[in-house]
């Protein structure tokens, strides 16, 4: 199993997600934005940072790259795509997930370790989590407020396209208190917070049992695994 | 050389973080004759050559796909500038 994670110029944690790949059992393939060459990975991660400085809108440039043609044919052909933050601001303004997303409510960047429900858990990134269970993932963010008109909303709300939705409290705005949403199909998810800092004892978030001891976001890993090796089996 | 200007405003119905902000500035600076503030973009385009149909539906492309995005933004005007 190879999971290719894409770097754009401005990438901050793509060696975090091959990292996460790699401890979730799977192999991470390093691809460059500017290559047209997917390498044949089974998955693709398109990392968090602040791709292009984030000029224009956040994601915006880098949704055209040259890599994105290949990624959203991917995409459309069922290859899980999962993207992290700045990722997940690519894949709407990709146009591969509905909505989009302006600064934050408060205007401030958060760092928080952040508790999600799962919303969803039939896609392919998410099947090996329960449905409803609360996990904590770390949230890094000036630019997560999630919108959408209320039409879209109600859309995606009626066909569980709503992956995660924030626990506890709503950092940020979003509406629906929406933290992560997927395409129709369930193949290509993104979402706000970092699953991928969520993989290692000791570098994870705080949790009710010990500081940094966090595991959540491997499930996302393990479950795109699980889900590939069912469907080509 | 001429220059088209692409002018971009968040859609009145989403909250606008940064022009709420410059607001809340000009309130505490004592300018308190204004009840709101949005803030938008604008492009300016160089043009090498005249401006032709064909350079405006381009420009008209480029403003709806690229330089705002529908779900949050509006196009609010292209025009020539000095024109």
């Amino acid at each position: 199993m190879r999971i290719g994670v894409i770097t754009f110029p401005g990438s901050l944690d793509e060696r975090d997600a091959q990292r996460a790949v790699r401890l979730a059992g799977a192999t991470p393939v390093a691809l460059w934005h500017g290559d047209h060459d997917l390498q044949k990975v089974d998955a693709i991660v398109l990392p968090g940072g602040f791709s292009y400085g984030d000029y224009l809108r956040a994601g915006s440039i880098a949704s055209h790259a040259p890599i994105m043609a290949e990624v959203i044919d991917a995409a459309n052909k069922g290859v899980p795509v999962l993207g992290i933050c700045n990722g997940f601001q690519m894949l709407a303004e990709a146009r591969l997930v509905p909505g989009a997303h302006t600064r934050n409510a408060h205007q401030h960047f958060i760092r928080r370790d952040q508790h999600l429900r799962v919303e969803n858990n039939t896609t392919a990134w998410t099947s090996n989590f329960e449905q409803g269970q609360e996990i904590i993932i770390p949230l890094k963010n000036a630019d997560g407020r999630y919108v959408a008109d209320a039409e879209t909303i109600k859309r995606i709300e009626g066909n569980g396209q709503v992956t995660f939705r924030y626990a506890e409290l709503n950092p940020n705005g979003s509406m629906n208190d929406i933290a992560g949403v997927s395409n129709e199909r369930g193949n290509v998810v993104g979402l706000m917070p970092h699953p991928e800092h969520a993989t290692e004892p000791g570098f994870g978030p705080n949790t009710a049992v010990a500081m940094r001891s966090g595991l959540d976001g491997l499930k996302f890993f393990t479950s795109v695994i699980q889900s590939t090796l069912l469907a080509n089996a | 050389m001429p220059i088209i200007v692409v002018e971009v405003m968040p859609k009145a119905e989403i909250l606008d973080p940064q022009g709420k902000a410059v607001a809340g500035a000009l309130t505490r600076l004592g300018y308190t004759q204004f009840s709101g503030v949005r803030m938008g973009k604008r492009f300016e385009l160089t043009v090498d050559g005249p401006i032709t149909p064909e350079i405006l539906d381009a420009v008209k492309t480029i403003a709806d796909e690229i330089l705002s995005n529908a779900v949050i933004e509006d196009v609010v005007s292209i025009t020539e500038l000095g024109a």
